[in-house]
């Protein structure tokens, strides 16, 4: 699979994951976290995978990802069987087709608001003004328009979140990868979190995301 | 270019530490080419003082190898084995036919200048007092080709000198010490006789051993005063490339069967000295260097740890670990560049300051000042001293940092 152009080899259809079985190694042993898991992710879907802390929710995800790799089974995305590409090779689909919000915003502090969203579309080999317009739109479609120039660390906590979204929005990414760990988010970022999404689900609706 | 941004941002963003590395760059950069610039400065001074003084290769005594036979006799007294052998050589003091050098050393296009000297012992009376001297007989017109003696006169002129053919130009040392000054007439006593000669010019050569001990005086007057009409004298050769001395003194040495000695060989005690001085500076003050990269080395090993989340994030969005490695190598470079920049500017700013130190140095070479050499080299080569140091800093946390695993980090993190 040639990831090296999002066009030529853009993944159609859903993503799925085939008998899946990870572990880590800790001091005590090993920790079997999945056990054979498969799903399929369709196109135009959201799939919500919900269970108990520790389950293995966000492993799955970084699997699926292309964060990390499994110990056995298979993650498709459409035709494509992508976990075993080479680290170049997941590290460019992770650019074209995969759009991730951690349960922390993760911004990067050093940067403004702004840079930090238009930071995928400038890996993806857009020039800096494209990228700023896009990231713009992003912005004001969120309300933080009038924050776009504002240090990261300078932001609240919901705001941060916001342009975690628009940053993981940034490359319209045929993935959307989203971790929701409701125990640590205040009321007000859960508020926040769920108006961008059904602001963003309504318009790339057509597009598959988990 | 957008790894270079990046890498931009976290240097700005960490102005302290990344203010120390540069210090450390800059320190060592500026101490390395200033303390190079003072030796080299002092090296390269005492050699175009012993070029402009004695010249670049002297050719003096004429030596015969001598030959030995070894041979296997029977007992039948026939000889079965027989090889000649060079046992050693015999020296005749001084050039023999000196024309002759003279017509075979035109063939050498490499030579700038050629003075024949006719040497010798003598003492020099003022009717007060007596001090001995080594007289050098030279033809002035030659002389001054290859030599610097026309720079080193502080009192007369080279004129007066040609002009009189009983002229004397003296060592510095020599008219302080006899009380001599320009037109005052002095006797030379030894050889065949007394000569009376007026003093043309005083020299001054900053080698305190020739100031105190040589004069200058005709080539002909010489050779009448030592009663030597023809052979005994030396060359004086200065060449066009000094540094190309010791091949052509072999050259020289085979092809005349007359001794040639390079400046290279006859100042090899203090050329040896300034090569010490030169390579110990240079190692101290690496040491500063190295220091830094120590610092700096410290620096972005923490660097990784606090951005070890960032470079998770980053990798996530579609950043490679070569993306990863080079935002970190290019923080170093950012480090490196603004260092040897300012560290270079600060070097040409104390070597002019330090230039302009006023210190009195006589027994070697004569200067009132310090001596710097404004070498480019000194430059670059602080550059590649620090270029490495800062490399090796860096590469290995960059390295560090391309290798996290992003799933890890996120993990870890939450």
């Amino acid at each position: 699979m040639d990831f090296s152009q999002k066009n030529k080899m853009m993944p159609n259809g859903s993503m799925r994951v085939e008998n899946l079985f990870h572990s880590f190694s800790e001091a005590n042993g090993t920790v079997q976290v999945l056990n054979g898991v498969s799903l399929e992710a369709k196109p135009g879907e959201i799939t919500s995978i919900a269970g108990p802390s520790g389950c293995g929710k966000s492993t799955l995800l970084y699997l699926m990802g292309l964060l990390d790799r499994p110990d056995s089974g298979k993650v498709f995305m459409g035709d494509s069987e992508v976990q075993n590409l080479e680290d170049d090779e997941r590290t460019k689909a992770r650019n074209h087709f995969i759009g991730f919000v951690f349960q922390f915003h993760f911004l990067i502090k050093e940067l403004s608001a702004i840079e930090n969203i238009s930071l995928p579309l400038l890996k993806l080999g857009k020039d800096e003004d494209s990228a700023n317009q896009k990231a713009n739109d992003l912005l004001s479609e969120l309300g933080l328009e009038s924050k776009a120039q504002r240090p990261a660390y300078k932001l609240s906590g919901g705001e941060q979140q916001r342009v975690a979204i628009a940053r993981a929005l940034a490359n319209s990414p045929k993935y959307f990868l989203l971790m929701n760990q409701r125990g640590i988010w205040t009321v007000q970022i859960q508020k926040v979190y769920s108006n961008c999404l059904n602001v963003w689900l309504s318009k790339l609706v057509y597009r598959s995301y988990l | 270019m957008l790894c270079f941004k990046l890498a931009w941002r976290f240097v700005i963003a960490r102005k302290r530490p990344m203010f120390l590395s540069l210090a450390g760059i800059v320190f060592g950069v500026s101490f390395f080419v200033v303390t190079q610039a003072q030796t080299s400065g002092f090296e390269k001074f005492f050699i175009q003082t012993i070029l402009g003084t004695n010249g670049a290769l002297r050719i003096s005594d004429r030596f015969q190898d001598t030959y030995g036979t070894v041979e296997q006799v029977d007992d039948d007294g026939d000889v079965r084995f027989l090889f000649h052998s060079r046992e050693g050589s015999l020296y005749h003091e001084g050039v023999d036919q000196p024309s002759l050098i003279r017509d075979a050393l035109a063939d050498y296009p490499e030579l700038m200048g050629v003075s024949e000297i006719m040497e010798g012992s003598a003492v020099l009376d003022t009717g007060f007092r007596r001090k001995s001297v080594v007289l050098n007989g030279i033809r002035w017109e030659d002389h001054l080709q290859s030599s610097d003696l026309n720079k080193q006169i502080i009192q007369g002129t080279i004129n007066n000198f040609s002009s009189d053919q009983m002229g004397v130009i003296l060592g510095s040392r020599i008219s302080q010490r006899l009380g001599l000054k320009i037109g005052d007439r002095v006797s030379l006593v030894g050889g065949t006789g007394n000569l009376h000669l007026r003093v043309s010019a005083i020299f001054e050569s900053g080698v305190s051993q020739i100031d105190k001990n040589r004069i200058y005086i005709h080539l002909i007057t010489a050779r009448s005063f030592l009663g030597s009409s023809h052979g005994g004298s030396v060359f004086q050769i200065a060449l066009n490339e000094p540094s190309h001395a010791p091949g052509l003194a072999a050259q020289l040495q085979s092809a005349l069967n007359h001794r040639v000695v390079s400046w290279q060989e006859r100042e090899r005690v203090w050329l040896d000295v300034f090569k010490a001085l030169r390579f110990s500076s240079a190692i101290t003050v690496s040491c500063i260097l190295l220091l830094s990269g120590l610092g700096m080395f410290n620096v972005f090993a923490i660097l990784v740890i606090e951005k070890t989340r960032d470079i998770a994030i980053l990798r996530s969005m579609g950043f490679s670990r070569t993306d990863i490695s080079a935002i970190f190598l290019w923080q170093g470079t950012i480090v490196l560049v603004a260092g040897i920049t300012i560290g270079s500017l600060f070097a040409a700013s104390g070597t002019y300051f330090i230039s302009m130190i006023p210190l009195r140095i006589r027994g070697i070479f004569s200067t009132d000042s310090f001596v710097v050499n404004w070498d480019l080299n000194h430059y670059l080569w602080a550059s590649c001293i620090a270029f490495v140091f800062v490399a090796v800093a860096t590469w290995i946390p960059a390295r560090r940092a391309a290798r996290i695993e992003p799933a890890k980090i996120i993990r870890e993190t939450l």
